[in-house]
């Protein structure tokens, strides 16, 4: 097997961008992946789109096509390939690219992921978000994906005590990172008042513990370390991927309080790499919900199950604290144009170890993981990272 | 929902309709074809079973952000309910209030309307579940 590298990145800045479409979106961040590479299109061997569900926000189906026409990879008839996992599409279509440069089958690969949500009004929007959960035995009875994290936020404060307060913090931690990064769609920073005081989505949770509305795109080119090297002389390589599926409705999990895909993922990629938990030094995590960073946090290792309300208390995953999570604002603040997220995770990871995430930055960052979600726990992925 | 996809479902939804597996003990709902800890070995074998109904909360919600079907209910109550026989389902709580809902109090299923398509003006029935001790 290869050792993978990527070779630059492109993302849109992401928000309800009602003047350009879902085509457009995916031009703008491939092209500037491919210009920040250094690569050219005819040395790209393959593209790989990461999304969840164009058929039913914009009708159109076969995107890959669609998408590699306007970036000029007909001409080659370069092979297009869309993968989708719900919101998780963009971490696999990434883990999809991977497994195709250390194979050996391609060299040089683009990795995009893109979601144009903002075309179907809004009660539309939050029954398309909950095809990622199970259709016939939890929205038929009126559950949307607010309501299942909702649920296990209520089960992990009564098992382990963990206040309201703590998991509404990670809301306001992560506006303030957003409020750094100028590609967020919320730079702006709120209060723990602002977030307590906000209208219910699904109690105890509220509208401003979601994740919002988001149309946008990111991209990234991958090849082999090898090749890489012909192009900088500081590549940034993935060195472990671990993905793992369980149950499509939460009811029929082991836990309400534990995310099984997210620990066995993370160990899966740990192992990959070599790496302990605690090497790591930055990681993007998939906050769809506030509680969803909070179950991410022990899910993965970080801190002891049930720990997680504290460790928010000490502020460990802050910007300076001993392990920065969501720098880029995350899912809540940089917005979640679902199958973009896995993908937008990915550049956040590379500017932090490239050195270049300005005001945002992790001092020292050599490691980073990227942790994306589908449903409410039915698939995860997980990426680490290494600056070389 | 089309009309087939939940007429398909109507014995399990009206009826709780589950399935046990004879080798390991272990009951599903809503019923599965192969039981996922014996797998090969239960193909064929599976029991269908009528659930009792009667379970106990583990978790709830109370729904503020609805779909379109659910709008004209809001706020409305959805819970976790592990059943006596082992699987747990997701239902919501009816005839109740915010107050009345904590985890490890005891429901039982009761029959009734779901939701009514907006669309096509499709009635839709199943379970729902009650507190054992309402007011
Ligand atoms: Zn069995």
């Amino acid at each position: 097997m290869r050792e993978v590298a990527i070779l630059g990145t492109g993302i849109t800045r992401f928000r309800e961008i009602w003047d350009k479409s879902f085509k457009r979106l995916g031009i703008e961040a491939g092209l500037e992946a491919i210009q920040d590479s250094g690569i050219q299109g005819k040395n790209i061997d393959a593209l790989f789109i990461g999304n969840m569900a164009s058929g039913l926000f914009i009708r159109q189906e076969h995107i890959a096509s669609l998408v590699a026409e306007e970036v000029g990879l007909t001409l080659n008839n370069t092979p297009a390939i869309r993968v989708e996992g719900g919101d998780a599409a963009g971490g696999l279509a990434l883990a999809q690219g991977f497994s195709a440069v250390a194979a050996g089958i391609y060299d040089v690969v683009v990795v995009g992921g893109a979601e144009k949500m903002s075309d179907l009004p809004g009660a539309s929007i939050v029954e398309t978000i909950a095809s990622s959960i199970d259709q016939e035995w939890e929205c038929f009875f009126g559950a949307t994906q607010p309501s299942l994290w909702a649920m296990m936020a209520r089960r992990h404060m009564h098992d382990y005590g963990t206040k309201r307060e703590q998991i509404a913090k990670i809301a306001v931690k992560n506006h303030n990172n957003g409020s750094l990064n100028p590609k967020a769609q919320f730079p702006f920073k709120v209060t723990l008042e602002n977030v307590l005081s906000a209208p219910p989505v699904c109690e105890p949770l509220t509208t401003l513990e979601a994740a919002p509305i988001s149309d946008g795109a990111a991209a990234v080119v991958l090849c082999s370390l090898e090749k890489a090297r012909e192009y900088t002389s500081e590549p940034v390589v993935i060195k472990g991927v671990g993905l793992a599926t369980d149950s499509l409705a939460l009811h029929d999990r082991m836990s309400l309080t534990t995310c099984k895909v997210t620990s066995v993922a993370a160990e899966r990629a740990l192992n990959m790499a070599g790496v302990n938990i605690k090497d790591i030094d930055v990681a993007e995590v998939h906050d769809s919900f506030t509680i969803s960073e909070l179950m991410a946090m022990e899910d993965l290792g970080f801190v002891e199950k049930g720990k997680g309300g504290e460790a928010v208390d000490d502020g460990i995953t802050k910007l300076g604290g001993d392990i920065p999570i969501n720098t880029s604002g995350g899912l809540k603040a940089r917005g979640n144009p679902l199958g973009a997220t896995g993908i937008a995770q990915a550049v956040e990871i590379y500017h932090q170890l490239k050195g270049k995430a300005d005001s945002r930055q992790v001092a020292d960052a050599r490691f980073g993981l990227t942790h994306n979600m589908g449903g409410s726990g039915g698939t995860a992925v997980i990426h680490v990272m290494e600056a070389v | 929902m089309t009309i087939p996809r939940f007429w398909r479902e109507i014995p399990i939804r009206y009826n709780l309709m589950g399935s046990k597996c004879p080798l390991c003990g272990t009951v599903f709902f809503p019923p599965k074809e192969i039981c996922k800890i014996c797998r090969r070995v239960s193909i064929d074998q599976m029991i269908h079973e009528k659930l009792s109904g009667r379970g106990t909360i583990l978790t709830h919600t109370t729904v503020h952000e609805a779909p379109t079907d659910f709008e004209s209910q809001v706020p409305y109550y959805l819970a976790i309910i592990e059943l006596d026989e082992g699987p747990s389902v997701l239902g919501q709580i009816a005839d109740c209030t915010n107050g009345d809902l904590a985890i490890g109090k005891r429901v039982h299923s009761v029959f009734r309307r779901v939701s009514e398509d907006g669309v096509s003006g499709t009635i839709h029935y199943g379970y729902k579940f009650v507190l054992d001790h309402s007011r």
